[in-house]
């Protein structure tokens, strides 16, 4: 059986030789946590607590805003200090500080669900929704919500995302060596959930021990396919994922249940397991604070709620060149202008790059080399994406389907002239939808 | 901390540059530049030191006037220039060359905005200006076993053959000789098997993929064979004797002036070797490589508009 991926894509360093072979050590609880209520695509969590108030360890301290929203537990037990209302990367947050009286007290809700056999899916569905659980890869989006698809959307495959794509990233590469059963164990809660009786789990060649892992866990049952994909950026990307090993293509505007797949992140079907058997909601996960930055990389096991000060600290604090804090990896995470912000459900990653390995060449003249082309994995001409919307031509950068952009960075990355394609589509897609929303 | 930098992912780049690009071009243009200064001495160097410096001065020179930042370290001017230079026939006077330069440089490079912005190949479009405006100097040329100049190409010996005289087909000079390139013509195109060397190591760069010259090449060859009367060693002659491997490997896959989408370059290279062939076999002109790149050149952006990819999860291209 050939290798199964997708067309476009670069060959990216993988950079993970820093914290692959280091297993996951606990973070030393932090003094204080400072618990986002926007850690998930869709409405923010509602404060419900009150200053002053003692909180245990598990307990809902945000409730879900909406139908598509997702709970927020406390990670620590201890005293809510302040609510604060302030600006985190430049989005109007609410943020829940709460003072760790160092107990890890446990709220009386943390108890074991039940087992897969005995929970209905509607039972299944409705624990996750009190989980608090939400993709992990990155997007954020509540897991629960992805497993309700509308009746007429027929779901048969459910892939287990486990390619971790991005250079210096080796969460997932350890949970699936460490936390192999959880795994197992998480995904057929969901495979309950959404009525199908198999499923993928797709993990990038690069990282053969944890495929053997795999492998050897599943030996038997019919269940589960591990499936080795091409080490290739972005080879991670939901739909890309979808295309390499069902060849559906997710059409354009779409979502990967419109081709019948819903794809879920190694960490986030772990998070299902933890919550069903020990009735743990997702107050903690796995981040790689990594980098040629920190003195000492290592892949953390986190409270929600970590400053980012407290990680690197942990991680040997920063080096004397480091000049780049950037939250997630390097080919799609937010540089951040400040280590006084928190960590939250989907901070998988922690890079700090010294000031060599954060050096971006001058963009120089396009010479139309055609590379961008070649690598995008949804078939576009970034060059004249971004040639007409620098030159203000909305119109006509609109005709080359910006919209489509699923913001890889794959074109920048390869640009020989080190231009900043993706940077530019970015700035045409947040134009045409103000501009549509005008009109 | 104040020090961090908050740029836009990615955070990290290839380490390929388009110096780097441009570097790897003029390396695979060595091998035909050697057999060319063997094969025609010191007339053929110094023009090969004039069109590169030439080059590389008008450009320097053009955007320190216009206040640009001066961008002749990404060495596309010397390509440009070194090219020119192989597309001369080796006894042309030296004042050629910075005629040549400034005409591939200036006009047809800067003025439409340098670099990836010029609507022709700046070395082709200078060899048609030279070829209009000198056209004694550009078609005579220097028999490299014999020293004797002419005008009497192989390509130029089968035309005449073909309008006839038979017997002129015994002047034709070996295909092996062709091969290696020991036949009268510019400096540059003689060597096939030079040439090939550089090809196969613009593929191993990946600085070119095989579409355009494969296709170019191939197609002249086919198109020959069909359209002049099945004769596989007049199509050989077709492909080796004259401009079309130089052209086909080095000018039709100029970035600036070819699609940058797959089919688009399969379309745009099976057209230039149709307008070649269509030149050599219903024309006057035992040539066609020149005129082939130039229209081929300024039909790209159409080829581009109609061949634009089918975006991914959408059924259909659509047209840009």
């Amino acid at each position: 059986m050939g290798l199964f991926t997708f067309r476009g894509g670069a060959q990216v360093p993988h950079s993970k030789e820093r914290t692959e072979k280091k297993p996951i050590v606990n973070c030393p609880p932090p003094e204080a946590v400072f618990l986002s209520m926007r850690q998930h695509i869709g409405a923010p969590a509602k404060v419900v607590v009150q200053p002053g108030e003692e909180v245990l360890k598990g307990q809902v301290i945000g409730q879900a805003g909406g139908f598509v929203s997702a709970h927020i537990h406390s990670s620590v037990s201890g005293t809510v200090k302040k609510i604060h209302n302030m600006k985190v990367m430049g989005v109007d947050t609410t943020v829940v500080e709460i003072s760790n009286d160092g107990n890890e007290t446990w709220h009386e809700s943390v108890k074991k669900i039940g087992d897969v056999a005995d929970l209905t899916k509607e039972e299944i569905r409705k624990g996750l929704a009190e989980s608090g659980i939400v993709g992990m890869g990155g997007a954020g989006f509540p897991l629960h919500v992805k497993l309700s698809p509308p009746p007429e959307k027929v779901i048969d495959t459910f892939i287990i995302n486990g390619a971790e794509c991005e250079p210096y990233l080796t969460t997932d590469h350890r949970l699936m060596l460490e936390g192999t059963e959880g795994i197992l164990l998480g995904a057929r809660f969901v495979m309950k959930a959404l009525g199908v009786d198999s499923c993928y789990i797709a993990v990038e060649d690069n990282k053969p021990d944890a495929i053997d892992a795999l492998k050897n866990a599943v030996k038997g049952d019919n269940a589960f396919q591990v499936v080795s994909v091409r080490t290739k950026y972005p080879q991670g990307a939901e739909k890309q994922l979808i295309n390499a090993i069902t060849k559906r293509e997710v059409p354009s505007g779409g979502l990967p249940m419109d081709v019948g797949c819903v794809v879920s992140n190694i960490a986030t079907v772990y998070a299902v397991g933890e919550y069903f058997e020990k009735g743990i909601p997702l107050i903690e996960r796995v981040c790689t604070v990594t980098g040629s930055g920190v003195n000492e990389p290592v892949n953390l096991r986190i409270k929600n709620g970590t400053k980012l000060s407290h990680l690197i600290s942990t991680a040997g604090g920063l080096s004397e060149d480091a000049v780049k804090v950037i939250l997630g990896g390097p080919m799609m995470g937010n540089a951040v202008d400040s280590l006084d912000i928190a960590s939250t459900k989907t901070t998988g990653g922690l890079l700090v790059l010294n000031e060599e390995d954060a050096r971006i060449p001058e963009p120089t003249a396009c010479m139309r080399c055609g590379r961008c082309s070649d690598v995008c994995p949804v078939f576009l001409q970034p060059a004249y994406i971004s040639f007409y919307t620098l030159q203000g031509n909305l119109a006509r950068a609109e005709k080359y389907h910006p919209l489509d952009c699923i913001e890889c960075g794959s074109c920048s990355f390869i640009c020989p002239a080190k231009r900043p394609l993706v940077h530019s589509i970015r700035v045409a897609k947040r134009q045409i939808l103000e501009n549509r929303k005008k009109s | 901390m104040e020090l961090l930098q908050a740029t836009s992912s990615p955070h990290i780049r290839a380490p390929e540059t388009t110096t780097g690009v441009m570097r790897d071009v003029l390396i695979a243009l060595l091998p035909t530049t050697a057999v060319g200064l063997y094969n025609f001495g010191l007339n053929a160097g110094l023009l090969v030191i004039l069109c590169v410096a030439s080059s590389v001065l008008f450009e320097y020179v053009y955007q320190k006037m216009m206040k640009q930042t001066v961008s002749v370290n990404d060495l596309s001017a010397a390509v440009t220039g070194l090219i020119l230079a192989l597309n001369l026939p080796s006894n042309a006077p030296l004042w050629i060359a910075p005629i040549g330069s400034f005409f591939a440089i200036i006009i047809v490079k800067q003025l439409f905005g340098g670099l990836g912005q010029n609507f022709m190949n700046p070395a082709m479009g200078a060899r048609v200006f030279l070829v209009v405006s000198y056209p004694t100097i550009m078609t005579r040329f220097v028999d490299p076993i014999t020293d004797a100049i002419s005008q009497a190409t192989p390509l130029a010996i089968i035309k005449t053959a073909e309008v006839g005289g038979a017997e002129l087909f015994n002047q034709l000079p070996s295909l092996k000789d062709s091969f290696l390139g020991f036949i009268p013509g510019t400096i540059g195109e003689t060597s096939t098997i030079a040439l090939l060397i550089g090809l196969i190591y613009l593929l191993v760069r990946k600085i070119i993929t095989w579409h355009i010259p494969v296709i170019y090449i191939g197609g002249v060859f086919g198109l020959t064979f069909l359209l002049n009367g099945f004769d596989v060693s007049m199509s050989l002659y077709s492909v080796i004797a004259g401009g079309v491997f130089l052209g086909g490997i080095f000018m039709l896959t100029d970035y600036a002036t070819s699609p940058m989408n797959r089919t688009g370059q399969i379309i745009y290279a099976f057209g230039a070797a149709l307008i070649t062939v269509l030149i050599r076999v219903f024309g006057g002109y035992n040539e066609g490589v020149m005129f082939s790149v130039l229209l081929m050149n300024m039909l790209t952006p159409m080829i581009e508009h109609y061949t634009a990819p089918r975006v991914f999860g959408t059924e259909k291209r659509r047209a840009n």
